[in-house]
């Protein structure tokens, strides 16, 4: 066999490969064969792998704008905690609102002591 | 005996030599395992990473997956300097040589169709993205309010909404241009290629590229034919202001290696 015509230099691959060209491909792509070691590729949680990703790489995404984990408790500890502080501002309010409603009750529990 | 076999590609025997020193993944060397005039490239790893369970737990681990898949790469992109190779999806392992040979022995019809159908053609990616919107383009679209870098706070909620349609205005014509110029990119190049695939536009946080991906395709071309594919592809970039054409490749026709598996039944008639 002979050595393949001349060909153009690479583009865009080598040591500094977008890592999501290569993981759409080695991952997404080529022949699926069932191995003596049996691993589905798709039954590994590729939204993780994709988050980390996202999360690996959170400074970057924040530069451009993305930030819709941040907003998300499942994803976000902040957002988790944003959620509490939220949660517990619309309590302290109904509670304001309930004790506007039944002002003897309220004054009497200040009164009491 | 605590080896087992990680297999990267199957192509035909080929006379030109592997680079030497050749790694794969976890740096062992890449070897060649002949069986029935076809050619296993594969490598030994240990069986306490590759395991059921263990691999099970590295696949979720974001480092080890990264550089496992740039090791699988490494041994296909050698290999697509040299021959055809058919690259197999990651993690594709055996006990054994024995089970490597049993496998090519059950899809050698599979394999040599495939090989015959690729043989002499590499893949090429072409990726658009529409860039973020430079100061000139933002002007043009919020005139008076010339904007660089964060808007101006609006004044009042009436500043709000006049500010948010505009921008939404601006996005839309980039997003009308894009899809045109992605079209008709894509008819240019399919016209070039001996096939074509699309696949999903690229999550910008996952790829850290810049700008919004609109088109992510795939080309199968001739070798010989790369340099004048490469050549059209260069010429369109700069082409639309505020388009970004992006070319990788030659890649081993990832994209298009497992048509030819899914429809080995329908063929047989």
């Amino acid at each position: 066999m002979t050595m393949p015509s001349r060909m153009p230099e690479p583009y865009g691959q080598g040591g500094g490969s977008n890592l999501a060209d290569i993981l759409e491909r080695v991952l997404d792509k080529g022949i699926v064969i069932a191995g003596d070691i049996r691993i589905n590729l798709l039954d590994i949680e590729l939204l993780t792998i994709k988050l980390r990703l996202i999360v690996a790489s959170v400074d970057k995404a924040k530069e451009m704008g993305i930030d819709w984990w941040e907003d998300d408790p499942e994803l976000s500890t902040r957002a988790r905690r944003d959620a509490l502080a939220r949660e517990n501002a619309e309590l302290r309010e109904r509670l304001a609102r309930l004790e506007e409603l039944e002002p003897g009750r309220a004054r009497t529990r200040e009164e009491s002591p | 005996m605590t080896g087992l076999r990680y297999v990267y590609a199957i192509c035909r025997p080929f006379g030109a030599p592997l680079q030497a020193e050749l790694t794969g993944v976890g740096g062992a060397p890449a070897k060649l395992l002949h069986h029935h005039g076809l050619v296993a490239v594969v490598s030994d790893v240990p069986q306490r990473d590759f395991a059921e369970e263990p691999l099970r737990a590295h696949l979720e681990d974001l480092d080890w997956l990264a550089a496992t898949a740039r090791g699988h790469q490494q041994v296909i992109d050698a290999l697509t300097a040299v021959t055809t190779p058919l690259p197999l999806r990651l993690a594709t392992v055996f006990r054994d040589d024995s089970g490597v040979r049993v496998m090519i022995e059950a899809r050698e019809e599979d394999f040599r169709r495939t090989l015959d159908r690729l043989e002499g053609r590499v893949e090429w990616g072409v990726k658009v993205y529409v860039e973020a919107e430079t100061p000139e383009t933002a002007g043009t679209a919020t005139a008076g309010t010339a904007e660089s870098g964060p808007p101006a706070k609006p004044a009042s909620g009436r500043d709000y909404l006049v500010q948010r349609r505009r921008r939404a205005k601006a996005h839309e014509d980039s997003w009308l241009r894009a899809e045109r110029f992605a079209g008709r990119l894509h008819s240019l190049l399919s016209a070039h290629a001996d096939a074509a695939r699309l696949h999903p536009p690229q999550n910008a946080a996952l790829s850290r590229a810049a700008g919004q991906n609109v088109l992510n395709a795939a080309y199968l071309v001739p070798r010989k034919e790369s340099e004048e594919f490469v050549e059209i592809v260069d010429r369109t970039k700069g082409e639309e202001p505020g388009m970004r054409v992006e070319l990788t490749g030659p890649w081993a026709a990832y994209s298009f290696v497992d048509l030819e598996f899914a429809q080995s039944e329908e063929e047989g008639s």
